[in-house]
């Protein structure tokens, strides 16, 4: 029998410290994270993601941001040390969006995060 | 406010640049932003932000200039959008999941994909698309209040 691990109140702070984040863009840490969307494609985004839902993205551009704040995500989690021009991060405060960086790679960041809060489809048995 | 739509009707028009992809997506981003203040419910206004948002990134790399068109009325909200530029071939086939004319540049933004147009469509509760080659193309986007 493995422990469980999910926890329900997942918020941004603990992301922050799950991944030994850096925060560039605060937005409201205190925030629920409920899923988890990893994908480098906006358009894909904008497909699937939501209210609730962390981006965990290699794109650091103002169209990460801008994408971000239009399908209501809870926040962005940049992987892979990349650093977001000035431009990127003042265009996150000014929208009010959290904007994380992580050393850690996707893989990585992806596999912890999946710990921590697993994919909807595995917590409600649906394929 | 009644059933959940807006209780005031006004139009609104954006200009968007062809190739300005610093500024792509400011329209849709203020479209979002008033919506939301006039008190629509919040998935409407996220359908509406998100296909005016792709409409606009495809002005944005396709055409040479665009404009987006938001009618506010009761029931519903009307995006149209307008561009001057190469046009749609074969509009059957741009509507397809997956099929995508975009260059490398437009990927390496995270679009091109070829998801934009259904994606639109999607969340829209009526769309039309006309396109003529050399010219440009038409999108009309409605999203109803319920």
């Amino acid at each position: 029998m493995q422990a469980e691990v999910y926890d329900p109140r997942m918020t941004l702070e603990g992301v922050r410290d799950l991944l030994g984040a850096t925060v560039l863009s605060a937005g409201d840490l205190s925030k629920k994270v409920d899923a988890v969307l990893a994908a480098d494609l906006m358009s894909d985004v904008l497909t699937i993601g939501g209210p609730g839902m962390l981006l965990l993205t290699g794109l650091a551009s103002v169209q990460t941001v801008r994408t971000a704040a239009i399908a209501d995500l809870v926040g962005v989690v940049l992987i892979g040390g990349k650093k977001p021009s000035e431009e990127v991060i003042s265009l996150a405060r000014a929208e009010n969006v959290c904007l994380l960086g992580t050393r850690m790679s996707m893989f990585q960041a992806a596999g912890l995060l999946y710990r921590a809060i697993p994919a909807r489809e595995e917590r409600c048995g649906a394929r | 406010m009644t059933n959940g739509a807006a209780d005031q009707e006004f139009t609104r028009t954006y200009v968007v640049h062809g190739g300005d992809f610093v500024n792509a997506g400011r329209a849709s981003t203020d479209i979002k932003d008033t919506l939301k203040n006039i008190g629509l419910p919040p998935a409407m206004v996220r359908r509406i932000a998100i296909a005016s948002y792709e409409a606009e990134m495809n002005v944005v790399m396709y055409a040479r200039q665009g404009t987006i068109t938001v009618d506010v009325m009761p029931a519903c909200v009307v995006i149209r959008v307008e561009d001057e530029g190469p046009g749609i071939e074969d509009v059957a086939r741009a509507m397809q999941e997956g099929y995508s004319t975009a260059t490398a540049e437009m990927r390496e933004k995270g679009f091109g994909a070829g998801m934009g147009l259904p994606n639109i469509k999607r969340h829209s509760s009526a769309f039309e698309i006309t396109s003529e080659v050399g010219r440009g193309t038409r999108l009309f986007i409605r999203v109803d209040a319920t």
